[in-house]
């Protein structure tokens, strides 16, 4: 098989929609800036000219009539993908993550089903300030019926958007701005990734990191350093938020007997607790150490560069936090 | 015009239903709260005669009328309201998100506003395969202020997608007379021209001129006109919801609404037409056998089935979140 060319994970966004708008006539694409303009992050470039206007819809900046519709059309026979152009106006449209998306199969019965993704671009890194850099991850992990898919490499954007876009239930996909511009190797073709299956980028004894999206790349650069130091750090890429691989962490910390989870949301609310809780109730026999969360300090995202940095985790934290651990 | 003695018989079916809501709760047999349709009867009615069995209807809390005027039985409606497992929603929705998805009524919806933009696409879904249905939103004259109002409303006529909205413009937004809290006479027909869309204050309470309206609404939609806003003006027989006596409301005008009951309205064309009192008579009497039986199903049938909790948050059936 030949060697598979890199790609961004900017590009693979619009190449995971594309490979499934080819093979599904019934997914169709709406948002802000998506179509003629190609969204404002790039996401969507080649998408409009590929489809053309039946299948891929700019919207007025109407966040509420673009979940709403979207959640309407899913009902009805279609698979949209509806954008959200950034993570923090998913606030906008809540009312449809929180209370009509995820419960409307429930409430009736089971009587109809919302087959959707809400892809939205997530994250700091990019100096935007409080109102468009926060990483909201766990606003949707606070929500019962909602799968969540986040992912750190090209390859697994395309993975997991086929799977996202094939599921029968709603997904919202967390696409990192501060990883765009990343490279690797692409996709091969019929790609798909499981929703709910961790991935073990980097392999250890120590001590597993426990990462998500942005994270991943902080905690694989941890681990770098720490090898120079004899520390053997396992990463564990969650991949989805739900369905949570938590088995996949349970092993690994069977393995290392720690656990430091690294989150780009806010320590408070974080996801990590919820992973800190369950390897404290079921895998407490594997720990030597005390579970170490390693997150977002608990205030709005500053506009800095360097104000910024002090907020979000970095490789250097994380490797601090391991190496404690390690010599506990 | 379609049999209006059948219509007339349906309206008196969810009259007798929305009564036996009433008298259910009271007996302990209804828990949580209900927000009965009793007067809202002829919207429902006059606008499914004139809409195909396989439109989308979306719906309020307040949609009782709704379900059954799409083909949902009383039976089954009441069951729901009562916690049985052979409620419409398996006890899992109660009165306020009542669905039938057999009758493409698609659900009713708690949080106001928020079905306007489902209704958008579900016709836009619609439009694109090309199915020639189309999608109706009702809403009350309170969602006319929330913002979702005004983004369906907007995406709608922009897409011109095949979608009528009808506003239920009972007066008043649960406790507080519309018209003081609302910048235009008319709360939603007056807000249409914003979004250059065709708009008609009607009379709600007589099922001739709802389904006539709603038969223009529904053509225009079909046949790539874009979207209506229909303001149906009624009245609720009973308070907002269970526990409001609507003491607000002066007597002048609840005995004003009462006298324009629609039931009376279609019973005065009914006589107009030539049809005997007696046949309405027995029109009533068919509705009160209908609705007593689904009572009576309804409260010998089994309660909610435990099974139930944990099951259905997920398209197979299931509700795993973690491995």
């Amino acid at each position: 098989m030949a060697e598979l060319s890199t790609i961004t994970y900017r590009e693979a966004v619009a190449e995971g929609i594309a490979r499934e708008m080819r093979r599904d006539p019934t997914v169709v694409c709406l948002g802000e800036d998506i179509g003629a303009a190609e969204g404002v992050f790039k996401t969507t470039v080649g998408l409009f000219a590929e489809f053309g206007p039946r299948r891929v819809w700019d919207t007025p900046i109407s966040e509420q009539a673009i979940v709403g519709a979207a959640m309407g059309a899913a009902m009805t026979g279609l698979r949209p993908v509806a954008e959200i152009m950034f993570s923090d106006f998913l606030a906008c449209c809540w009312d449809y993550l929180a209370n009509e998306i995820p419960k409307v199969r429930y409430m009736t019965g089971g009587q109809v089903t919302v087959p959707l993704v809400v892809r939205t671009a997530n994250g700091g890194g990019l100096g935007f300030g409080a109102q468009h850099s926060q990483a909201v991850e766990n606003w949707a992990f606070t929500v019962p019926g909602l799968k969540i898919a986040a992912p750190s490499t090209p390859a697994d954007v395309i993975g997991l958007m086929a799977s996202a876009i094939r599921s029968d239930d709603p997904v919202v996909v967390f696409e990192h701005k501060g990883l765009f511009a990343s490279k690797g190797p692409t996709a091969p073709p019929d790609h798909v990734v499981p929703l709910g299956e961790a991935a073990v980028p980097r392999p250890g004894e120590d001590v597993t990191i426990v990462a998500l999206a942005s994270t991943v790349p902080i905690a694989l650069a941890a681990a770098e350093t720490l090898a120079t130091e004899n520390i053997s750090a396992e990463v564990v890429d969650l991949r989805c938020l739900v369905p949570l691989d938590i088995a996949a962490v349970l092993a690994s910390v069977g393995r290392t007997s720690r656990l430091v989870i690294v989150e780009e949301n806010p320590y408070q609310g974080g996801w990590g607790g919820t992973v800190a809780s369950i390897v404290a109730d079921e895998g407490f026999e594997s720990l030597d150490a005390p579970i170490r969360r390693v997150a977002a300090a608990c205030v709005p995202l500053p506009f800095a560069d360097a104000l910024e940095d002090q907020v979000i985790p970095s490789a250097a934290t994380v490797a601090d936090v391991v190496r404690r651990l390690a010599a506990y | 015009m379609t049999d209006l003695l059948a219509l007339y018989t349906e309206m008196s079916i969810i009259r007798g239903t929305e009564k036996a809501a009433q008298d259910l709760f009271l007996a302990g047999l209804v828990k949580g709260t209900t927000h009965l349709a009793a007067g809202h009867e002829a919207v429902a009615v006059g606008a499914s005669a004139a809409l195909r069995p396989d439109d989308y209807v979306f719906a309020t809390y307040r949609g009782h009328h709704h379900a059954i005027a799409r083909g949902a039985s009383p039976e089954a409606c009441l069951a729901e309201l009562m916690s049985r497992s052979t409620g419409l929603c398996k006890a899992k929705g109660g009165s306020m998100h009542l669905t039938y998805a057999e009758g493409n009524m698609l659900g009713s919806y708690a949080i106001v506003g928020s079905h306007l933009p489902m209704a958008a696409g579900a016709a836009w879904s619609a439009m694109l395969r090309g199915t020639g249905q189309i999608a109706v939103a009702f809403f009350g004259d309170g969602a006319t202020n929330i913002g979702a109002f005004h983004e369906a409303l907007n995406l709608a006529a922009v897409w011109r997608l095949p979608v009528v909205f009808v506003c239920e413009n009972n007066l008043y937004m649960e406790y507080t007379p519309i018209g003081s809290v609302t910048a235009v006479a008319n709360p939603a027909a007056d807000r249409a021209s914003a979004y250059a869309l065709p708009a008609k204050v009607i009379d709600g309470n007589d099922v001739v001129v709802v389904h006539d309206e709603m038969a223009e609404a529904a053509d225009r939609a079909r046949t790539g006109g874009g979207p209506t806003v229909l303001e149906a003006l009624t009245y609720r027989h009973f308070g907002h919801s269970r526990t409001d006596p609507a003491k607000y409301r002066p007597e002048d005008e609840v005995r004003e609404w009462l006298a324009r009951d629609p039931l009376l309205v279609a019973r005065a064309r009914l006589a107009a037409l030539g049809v005997p009192e007696s046949t309405v008579e027995e029109a009533d009497a068919e509705a009160a056998r209908i609705v007593a039986a689904a009572v009576s199903a309804a409260k010998a049938a089994p309660e909610a089935d435990l099974g139930e909790a944990l099951v259905d948050v997920w398209a197979d059936g299931g509700a795993a979140w973690r491995n």
